[in-house]
């Protein structure tokens, strides 16, 4: 071979190592169902919220390492005493996706977007906490004040979730601020999303970030299938491991999987007390009663649903929130112990009586009832199934029915052809302002009697009282101390039996470096631009 | 051949059997759990280990085995019944009902039966006993799944119409009725038998999956369809080999009794 | 013969409509029309909820939106997809692509396959072959959909061959049964006596005599197939109308769910009318 053949050779060869570099330079990981909406604005499903959270620029973000929020597009911010107005110092000299300069115009266009009620934005409605328009003044290029007719608390928490548009880009929500922009997206298969170019933010080094080029999401809901390819590297994260798969990976290779602790997540029940539910009389009578819901969560053996369908990598769960949420958890609220003699006593106040097996209440009716959940959900199936076996000790008849979502939807929030329900509960948020419609009664989804027209009993009335006055103090002690009291409450009435906390779990390829699991989503790339694929070091020479 | 149609039905009939005296047995209870023992290997005290609930795979096995082979031939024969009736007779009769047949099997063949399903599940009562439901669905099937064999069969009356043999019945005048039972039925056994074989394993897995719209066999009942089902994570978890009962037990019964009764078919 | 063609044009179109129809207002009947699950988003106003609802209003009268949308198709607008938020049209034309592919691989696959054990059982008189043949097909209709594709993404085979290996049994099974049939008839001992090759009498003597059915038979696995793809697709993040309609069914998408079905009624419908155009005898004249 001559030397002009072998330097030949040699330039191919770097070109395809060069070009392997590029293509290898890419995030993967699944979607779990296909995007419904690239607007930021109307995101209201999972994977429109990964996409908005890689691309989109937002104002403060809260840091899901420390639960603390810190700025981002703005430099600073304040908050008036009166809760209803918060001005934001912008950051100079920062241009979206595209080239088009960003400015405080962009912040009052997205604010008129968001509040615009025809546009019926979840994250809207967060801020809407009473009648009136919002007004926002532009005070500089960098500067901005966003007036709210009634205060919101929690208000700073709110921006985390408003990623900012451009009101000049002929591109509209497809020109960014985030460290991603979309690139490419095929329907049903894959949404492709390169590093922006003109991402504002750098590390400690000067460099631009994000590091890692491009991140591919790819649609896949079937999770053997995702356990498959992330076992053979052709996807480096899962954000939400379900707890078989999480023992499955981990005798594969520990160092793959992480279980941060409890999640704000929870698997809870509850029991149908709406008035004109169609149900038999005496059973709305047995569902009414706070001694046959405590009867009924007493009955449950939490430490076994820990054990046996999440494999111990959940903790029995004592109200409405999680431990995980350090600030708002009520630390004094006691486990619910499972006794099912307690249980019993419990239902004997009521005049129920356990004979021959079956428990009867005072008319001779045989205390039987359906849990209806979704199917689909193997953890969830379990649950019901135990939960059944649990009553069955006590002499009642559980049947457990699976239906799929629309049909169980329309069950518990139209009909409400229902007797119990077993459900999770999926929290973004840390602030409890945001479970305000579960806890009003006159909410339409206020859970087991929603659209009350006045509280139906004495303790929902004093928790639409608590909730009202959080939502209206700006003392962060004081609300916390009127939200303790609304978990009190809750976990006396047990309208809703909360069952366990699941951990959170993730995988994570050794490949990426800098990712860290947390428990508030998203769980492995929270901190997408500080991440890393190994084959960057090599093609960075470092 | 013919030791091997014995061998195999001799099998089939030991499998169904055993299925149907396990499961009346009280040592094999197919709902308790023992939390204790999850996913457990096979021992003495559960012969084919335990589920991810604790509960004896051998009797749930047992179990489900009986419901679903009690269920699923007889929604096969229903299938089958109607096929005939709504494909073989117009097929043979000709004319106005011979298109009004393929109209309606066409319909049938190609429309989401899924909404079907679950306006059926919605008319249920939420307290449905397990067993109730679980006839139920293969009744549903059995009522839904004429149209494929329907179709092949309406071809083959069709072309019997002109058969030599049919034109000589006739000509002896011969009631319809007895023309159809006695000349063209004997000919359609063949469409009818295939269908048949092919029905009871796809009802038996159409069960299974018909659970995720609120019908199926609820818990803790199960049924071969349900176990069958959990193979889908025998791939991605563990692959462990008596994991894989129900699935032998299935191919084993379906292709002894397919065996045992294959013959060299001569139709007059 | 052309009026011939016309009526049975008429009749494709007449089900295509009836079938649509029938679709469509078990769609609407259906429980779950109209929920969403966003009316479990508890950051949701009333307001916002009671729009979420108000938005089928146009859908609560079945008969009046399905022809509204049938006059519509016919002017080329399908529509718009609630749950994806694109047009139903555009939808479509990516995907239908996709499955046809698909399904036509794996039927062609399947076919082949059922075939070459057809003739491997004829022309191999073996218990062992026939046990074989039997377990094969037996084990393949016990294994539900989603352990198949599974073991093709495993095995990395591609997404047809789940489709074939669905359909292959049901096809083998018929054609077997068919073939068995014929065997024993009188003309093929006359042939056989006669010293015809197995090869002549399986060509010549069975093939004509069982050919109606096995049109019937082909028009009728295409449904199979169509319907085996939805559940490939789902499974296998394949963007096809297989994973577009349980997409659509789940979400209770009427406009989108509407054109679907009656896609796949013309297929099918078309499928088995040119099976039973093929299996016509010509006519004779006088």
């Amino acid at each position: 071979m001559n030397r002009r053949s072998f330097s030949l050779v040699v330039c191919l060869v770097l070109i395809a190592f060069l070009n392997t570099a590029v293509c290898l330079d890419e995030l993967r990981f699944y979607l779990r169902s296909e995007p419904k909406s690239f607007n930021p604005l109307t995101v209201a499903d999972d994977s429109s919220e990964t996409v908005r959270y890689l691309t989109g620029g937002v104002l403060l973000r809260l840091n899901r390492e420390t639960q603390k929020l810190q700025p981002e597009l703005a430099s600073s911010w304040t908050v008036s005493k009166d809760g209803r107005t918060i001005t934001f110092v912008l950051r100079p000299s920062i241009f979206f996706s595209d080239g088009t300069p960003f400015t405080a115009q962009d912040v009052k266009y997205t604010m008129d977007q968001l509040m615009n009620p025809e546009l019926h934005s979840p994250t809207g409605d967060s801020f809407r906490t009473s009648n009136g328009k919002v007004e926002c003044t532009v005070l500089g290029p960098d500067k901005i004040a966003i007036h709210f007719p009634a205060p919101v608390a929690g208000l700073e928490g709110l921006f985390d979730q408003v990623a900012i548009l451009s009101s000049q880009s002929p591109k509209k929500e497809m020109a960014v601020l985030g460290p991603y922009y979309v690139s490419d997206y095929k329907p049903g298969s894959f949404v492709y999303l390169r590093k922006n170019p003109n991402y504002w933010k750098r590390d400690s080094w000067g460099r631009q970030l994000p590091y890692i080029s491009a991140v591919k999401l790819e649609v896949q809901s079937n999770r053997d299938i995702e356990l498959m390819k992330f076992s053979r590297g052709e996807i480096q994260l899962i954000n939400d491991l379900d707890a078989d798969y999480f023992d499955r990976l981990s005798t594969l290779s520990p160092a793959m999987v992480h279980d941060a602790g409890a999640s704000l997540d929870f698997e809870q029940m509850w029991l149908n007390q709406v008035q004109t539910a169609p149900i038999p009389a005496y059973k709305r009578q047995w569902f009414s009663s706070r001694n046959f819901r405590r009867a009924i969560s007493s009955a449950i053996n939490r430490d076994d649903l820990c054990k046996v369908v999440y494999n111990g990598h959940a903790r029995p769960a004592v109200g409405p929130v999680s431990p995980a949420n350090k600030f708002w958890f009520n630390s004094h609220l006691q486990a619910i112990p499972f006794d099912q003699k307690a249980a019993l006593r419990l239902l004997q106040q009521d005049g129920f009586q356990l004979a021959a097996g079956k428990l009867r209440d005072r008319d001779g009716h045989v205390v039987e009832f359906s849990i209806v959940t979704n199917a689909g959900n193997r953890a969830r199936e379990r649950t019901a199934t135990m939960v059944q076996q649990d009553l069955r000790s006590i002499g009642i008849a559980v049947n457990v029915v699976t239906l799929d979502f629309p049909s169980l939807i329309q069950r518990i929030t139209q009909d409400f052809n229902y007797e119990a329900v077993l459900l999770g509960l999926v929290n973004v948020e840390l602030d409890p302002n945001e479970q305000m419609n579960v806890w009003l009664s006159s909410s339409e989804t206020h859970p087991w009697n929603p659209k009350q027209k006045v509280p139906a009993t004495p303790w929902e009335a004093e928790i639409d009282r608590l909730m009202r006055a959080q939502a209206s103090s700006m003392d962060e002690q004081a609300r916390k101390k009127y939200f303790d009291k609304v978990q009190e409450i809750v976990a006396d009435q047990a309208p809703l039996i909360y069952l366990v906390n699941k951990n959170a779990l993730t995988g994570i390829s050794p490949s990426v470096e800098g990712a860290k699991s947390v428990v508030l989503r998203p769980q492995t790339y929270w901190n997408i631009e500080y991440l890393k694929l190994a084959v960057e070091r090599a093609s960075n020479g470092k | 051949m013919k030791r091997l149609r014995v061998a195999a039905a001799t099998l089939a009939c030991v499998l169904v059997f055993l299925s149907v005296a396990g499961s009346l047995a009280p040592r094999f209870d197919y709902s308790r759990q023992d939390r204790e023992h999850i996913g457990s290997a096979p021992s003495p005290g559960h012969w084919l280990g335990t589920d991810d609930l604790g509960r004896d795979r051998f009797a749930r096995l047992l179990h489900g085995t009986r419901v679903s082979l009690l269920l699923a031939p007889a929604a096969a024969v229903v299938s089958m019944l109607l096929a005939f009736a709504i494909g073989a007779v117009p097929g043979f009769a000709g004319g106005f009902a011979e298109r009004a047949a393929k109209t309606a099997i066409d319909l049938v063949l190609s429309i989401p039966w899924l909404f079907l399903l679950l306006i059926v599940r919605a008319m249920l009562p939420l307290n449905t006993s397990p067993g109730t439901s679980v006839t139920i669905t293969f009744l549903v099937l059995g009522l839904l799944g004429w149209a494929a064999p329907a179709r092949i069969l309406l071809a083959r009356a069709r072309s019997m119409r002109q058969a030599e043999f049919i034109i000589l019945a006739r000509s002896t005048g011969i009631a319809p009725y007895r023309l159809l039972c006695r000349h063209v039925m004997p000919n359609l056994r063949p469409v009818l038998l295939a269908h048949f074989w092919i029905s009871v394993p796809i009802f038996i897995l159409s069960e299974a999956n018909l659970s995720i719209l609120g019908l199926g066999v609820a818990e803790p009942l199960p049924s071969l369809g349900s176990l069958l089902r959990e193979l889908e994570t025998v791939l991605s978890l563990r692959t462990d080999i008596w994991r894989f009962a129900p699935l032998v037990m299935l191919v084993m019964i379906v292709s002894s009794l397919q065996i045992a009764v294959s013959k060299q078919e001569v139709p007059s | 013969m052309r009026s011939s063609i016309l009526r049975r044009l008429l009749l494709v179109v007449i089900t295509i409509v009836a079938g649509g129809l029938v679709s469509a207002t078990l769609v609407r009947c259906a429980p779950g029309f109209g929920a969403d699950e966003r009316q479990l988003d508890s950051r949701l106003s009333s307001d916002t909820i009671q729009a979420i609802q108000n938005a089928h209003a146009d859908e609560s009268n079945i008969v009046r939106f399905f022809f509204a949308s049938v006059c519509k198709t016919l002017r080329g607008d399908f529509g718009v997809s609630r749950s994806l938020n694109r047009p139903v049209r555009q939808l479509l034309q990516e995907r239908a692509a996709v499955t046809a592919a698909l399904a036509g691989k794996g039927l062609a696959l399947a076919w082949l396959t059922a075939a070459l054990m057809v003739f491997a059982t004829w022309f191999v008189r073996s218990a062992a072959l026939g046990l074989s043949v039997t377990l094969l097909s037996g084990t393949l209709l016990c294994l539900p959909a989603g352990v198949l594709a599974l073991l093709a993404i495993l095995l990395n085979q591609p997404a047809y061959a789940v489709i074939a290996l669905i359909v292959y049994p049901k096809v083998h099974r018929y054609l077997s049964n068919m073939v068995e049939a014929v065997r024993g008839m009188p003309h093929i001992l006359t042939a056989r006596a006669k010293g015809a090759s197995e090869s002549r009498m399986f060509l010549w003597h069975v093939v004509p005599v069982i050919k109606r059915e096995v049109l019937a038979l082909a028009g009728v696995s295409i449904g199979i197939a169509i319907s085996a793809a939805i559940p490939v697709e789902a499974l296998c993040g394949i963007p096809g109308i297989g994973q577009l309609t349980w997409q659509a069914a789940l979400a209770r998408d009427l406009p989108l769910l509407n054109n679907v079905a009656m896609l796949v009624i013309g297929c099918v419908v078309l499928a088995n009318s040119g099976a039973d155009l093929l299996g016509e005898e010509p006519r004779r004249g006088a």
